[in-house]
């Protein structure tokens, strides 16, 4: 789904072209502090998977940030679908120095510019490579995190689940412990839901991941190839259909 | 009185008294100390720690000759409370950390205490024995069984003196109660009840009773989903039964009286601070959750700590507390580091001086901080065994926030986060304290004159 439309954060017009510039220059910053925030809070929410048990609490309160985050991207307009292919491995080499992203808004509107965007498209022709992967990495950490939260907090039906699972996901993933199918099976059949909480789900998690298939999806091109405009729109609108098949609604 | 000094934080003069645990840098984990309490005559001061082990210290009693300090706390019992468990279900394993211990009032020779780890508690009894009976008829001295037949005359036993012997018994395991990790243990006012609190809910256990409890507080989402609020902390009000407060990871407390419905769900009153707009970061959030709540000794006010400061509230005064102290406040810029490293969870347990007049909590570094909420002077002091000698007055540090550092200052970027301070106590009668290092529990004291 375009942003188009969405409120974005006002670009105050009258300002003179150099701060404008300069604004410009520090967007990319906030954004890519914001970006490696939320990889870093994936990151966490991966590895409270192979403690012994989970601190809830933790847990909780990183998802939470996850949630804030994503809701600024949404209003931002950063948060775009272009592309569900797996470049969305929360990575923790891109973790930059997150600075900026202590200060509180009061000393960012101080000091510093706040981001903004002339147009969606514009900026997305703009610099294609670096928005592109940010975005993508965005879309499927979001879109991880969306299946996160439901899986995760509670057991549902494992049927369900399988087909709901993307690759994305799987990377995420792949770095837990593999459970053998019997246990798997184990934890499928008929238990009192309530049981399970988030810390069992998350033993159970991984094979699930792995058995599941992610049919409903073809592999898309990777961005890099992608050089045109018109392409990645085609791209988009398929992203789209699929999008909206996998997101529960 | 013109000249006559009120006493304060900064009026005591505090010493290094004594420092119990292993020397070494490298830390065994089973040896990391997870929690601290006196009992209530002080006497008593009670750790746990990481490995399921309980630690008694006893004061010495006073020697008058020795009127320059106070009796020394030394090693009355150790033991251990819980172990590892298996949940084989869940696949998981369950720790054996104590994350709290809490003293029941004396009531006869022994003494009692609950301990907790994440998913069972226990009441142990601790006595002594310092006599054993002698003289048995039908039973040689060793224990073995005397015949009958041999028996030519008979005896009175007696009992005879020995050495002191401190046996600890778990009197009763309340298990199977909590789904999720115990948090909180709090004993009544009517000394017959207790409460439990996990992440999610809070039980209510009568302290004869194992087979069952009563569920108070449910917090749990029908949806999982949706959970976004989880319990971090809980206590019966010193003084009124059917009272107790419940805080949560958004920086709430709520107060419920159990008189309005056997579940508390609905609080009656609500203890909130509206946030600051201008402070508002991405971890806003994480630093308002709220690590310990514990009320004062006169139940008047209650005192929270989250993650940069301390508040006191009123429990009159729902929108906003009535003090608020600044643990930390250099942090605020560092947030992010601190959230990579993890220490932003970090659970720091606050405490009340035995009159209310002064609150103490812990920092990083080995640092703790107390505040005098009637001079409103604040000190930083360092628990480290470079301070060890008896007597010496502790020197106050100071940690330099930014720009030129002067001398003895710290900067900031130089704390070691992993010396931290989380569990402290004081004494409830006595300028005496228990600061709580990651495998070192120090002893300090006020300087007598």
């Amino acid at each position: 789904m375009f942003m188009r439309g969405l409120k974005r954060k006002c670009f105050d017009g009258e300002e003179d072209i150099e701060e404008t510039l300069a604004g410009i220059k520090a967007i990319p910053s906030y954004n890519l502090q914001r970006q490696s925030l939320l990889d870093m809070s994936l990151v966490k929410l991966q590895l409270c998977h192979m403690l012994v048990e989970p601190n809830l609490c933790r847990s909780v309160l990183i998802a939470n940030t996850v949630r804030q985050i994503q809701e600024e991207m949404t209003q931002d307009g950063t948060w775009q679908m272009i592309n569900m292919q797996n470049t969305g491995q929360a990575s923790v080499d891109r973790l930059v120095s997150t600075d900026i992203l202590c200060r509180s808004s009061r000393e960012q509107a101080e000091g510093k510019h706040v981001p903004g965007y002339s147009t969606f498209s514009k900026d997305f022709e703009g610099d294609q490579a670096q928005d592109s992967s940010e975005t993508m990495s965005t879309a499927s950490s979001v879109q991880a995190l969306r299946n996160l939260q439901s899986n995760v907090w509670e057991m549902e039906n494992s049927q369900e689940n399988k087909g709901n699972f993307q690759k994305s996901l799987d990377q995420i993933f792949e770095t837990l412990e593999n459970k053998s199918p019997n246990s798997v099976e184990d934890l499928f059949s008929e238990v009192d839901n309530s049981y399970y909480d988030l810390d069992t789900m998350l033993t159970g998690m991984m094979s699930n991941t792995k058995m599941g298939h992610c049919d409903g999806l073809e592999p898309f091109p990777s961005p890099t190839t992608t050089t045109s405009s018109s392409n990645c729109k085609s791209d988009l609108n398929e992203l789209d259909h699929i999008v909206e098949i996998l997101v529960e609604s | 009185e013109v000249g006559v000094r009120a006493g304060g934080g900064n009026d005591i003069q505090w010493c290094f008294s004594q420092v119990k645990g292993a020397v070494d840098d490298d830390v065994a984990e089973a040896d990391i100390i997870s929690t601290v309490e006196f009992n209530h005559s002080g006497e008593l001061l009670a750790t746990g720690d990481k490995g399921g082990r309980v630690v008694i210290f006893q004061q010495e009693q006073e020697n008058k000759t020795q009127s320059h300090s106070r009796g020394e706390y030394n090693v009355y019992s150790t033991f251990q409370s819980h172990e590892p468990e298996f949940d084989y279900l869940k696949s998981l394993e369950i720790e054996e950390k104590i994350n709290k211990i809490r003293w029941l009032p004396q009531k006869n020779a022994a003494q009692f205490l609950l301990s907790t780890n994440d998913k069972t508690i226990k009441l142990w009894k601790i006595s002594e024995r310092d006599k054993r009976p002698e003289g048995y008829n039908l039973k040689e001295e060793d224990g073995r069984y005397r015949d009958p037949t041999t028996v030519t005359t008979l005896r009175v036993p007696v009992f005879r003196p020995m050495d002191l012997m401190v046996e600890a018994s778990p009197r009763r395991i309340f298990a199977n109660a909590h789904t999720y990790h115990i948090n909180s243990i709090s004993i009544n006012s009517d000394y017959e009840t207790y409460l439990s609190a996990d992440d999610l809910r809070i039980n209510l256990w009568h302290l004869e009773i194992t087979d069952r409890s009563f569920n108070i507080v449910d917090i749990k989402p029908a949806n999982m989903e949706e959970l976004t609020e989880v319990i971090t902390a809980a206590e019966f009000h010193p003084n009124s039964c059917n009272t107790f407060v419940y805080s949560s990871s958004k920086g709430t407390i709520r107060l419920c009286d159990m008189r309005a419905s056997a579940l508390c769900d609905r609080h009656s009153k609500l203890f909130e601070e509206p946030e600051d707009p201008s402070n508002r970061s991405f971890f806003s959030e994480i630093i308002s959750s709220i690590s310990d709540v514990k009320f004062s000794h006169s139940g008047r006010y209650m005192m929270t700590r989250d993650y940069l400061s301390v508040k006191i509230w009123d429990l009159n005064m729902e929108n906003r507390p009535v003090e608020t102290y600044q643990v930390h406040e250099y942090l605020r810029s560092k947030l992010c580091s601190l959230y990579e490293n993890d220490c932003i969870f970090d659970k720091f347990e606050c405490c009340w001086n035995g009159s209310d007049s002064i609150v103490m909590t812990g920092s990083y570094n080995n640092f703790f901080r107390m505040f005098d909420r009637n001079t409103k002077r604040d000190i930083t002091l360092e628990a480290s065994r470079e301070n060890n000698k008896p007597r010496t007055v502790l020197k106050p540090r100071k940690v330099c926030a930014s720009g030129k550092r002067k001398k003895d200052e710290i900067s900031v970027d130089s704390l070691d986060f992993n010396k931290k301070i989380l569990h402290t106590a004081w004494h409830p009668k006595e300028n005496i304290i228990a600061v709580a290092t990651t495998n070192n529990l120090y002893i300090f004291q006020d300087k007598m004159n």
